[in-house]
């Protein structure tokens, strides 16, 4: 792996990598693992079309759809809250902060209520092949949803006590990202799992 | 970065607003595909596509990647188009 380009460049303003290097390379490493799910859940339906493309009818399409509007939001919200540290305007940072935290609240709420529907249906992980990427798939996503809900949690209360602004946001930019990958896998998820047959 | 909005007529005038209004149209038509039953080739390659521009949007507008090092712009798209080969190449080997 290079270095990055350290000489700025006369013509062109100087490219800048958002947030930490480090956080980079685990999203990276994030997105790699989901790959691998995605393909698995893409290649183990070709040993069950029939049963991939019944079972996928029973999903709640229109709970995917909001909670894909949800995350998109919230992401929206968070690129907002980096935005308004880069013009200093502090006040903004943490109301956008919280507006993405709400939304991923709401995710969380409406993939309960489909989870409590599908376990009431005495639904399992063994129940057949399909239901188990289902489950599985949507769980792991679950649990990074949470993981970025905490990372925002500390962003809100740092940026509380000012500490992103103009003349650093780089904490600030680094747990976005993060909470932008979660959108970003969700928006593969999404039709993969709910939609495409 | 040193936008700032003037007015309320400068909406549009951010990337990250003209990005969310898209990825909303995107979510609704895959959503609608889905309500009519939109099934078979056609149908998987054009929520595929539909993906990957969303994807491109949060990665270039939300992660703010379009001004970042090239080699994470390529990283993070080229992710996008091998998990969207992959699916494709799967779908297809189900057809036969």
């Amino acid at each position: 792996m290079s270095e990055e380009n350290i000489l700025p460049s006369p013509t062109e303003p100087a490219r800048r990598l958002p947030g930490d290097l480090a956080i980079w390379f685990f999203i990276l490493a994030e997105l790699l693992a989901f790959s691998v799910f995605f393909s698995a859940y893409a290649f183990a339906r070709t040993h069950h079309v029939e049963e991939f493309n019944l079972y996928q009818q029973t999903l709640n399409l229109t709970a995917g759809g909001i909670n894909t509007v949800l995350l998109i939001t919230g992401s929206w919200f968070v690129a907002l809250a980096v935005q308004a540290a880069h013009r200093d305007d502090k006040a903004a940072i943490s109301r956008h902060l919280a507006l993405g935290w709400l939304c991923g609240a709401g995710f969380l709420g409406v993939k309960c209520y489909e989870y409590a529907d599908k376990f009431g249906a005495g639904i399992t992980l063994s129940t057949n092949t399909f239901y188990m990427f289902y489950i599985s798939l949507t769980f792991f996503h679950f649990m990074h949803v949470i993981l970025g809900m905490v990372i925002l949690s500390v962003l809100w209360k740092q940026s509380r006590k000012g500490v992103y602004g103009a003349h650093d946001a780089n904490g600030l930019e680094s747990g976005a990202a993060y909470w932008h990958m979660v959108d970003l896998l969700w928006i593969v998820l999404f039709p993969l799992v709910y939609v495409m047959r | 970065m040193s936008t700032m909005p003037t007015s309320q007529h400068s909406f549009l005038a951010n990337p990250v607003h003209r990005a969310w209004l898209v990825l909303l149209a995107a979510t609704a038509l895959t959503w609608y595909l889905g309500e009519t039953g939109a099934a078979g080739t056609g149908a998987i390659i054009a929520m595929l596509l539909i993906a990957f521009v969303k994807g491109r949007l949060v990665i270039l507008d939300f992660m703010e990647l379009r001004h970042a090092p090239r080699l994470w712009r390529i990283l993070l798209e080229g992710w996008m188009l091998l998990v969207g080969g992959l699916i494709l190449l799967a779908y297809w080997l189900s057809l036969k």
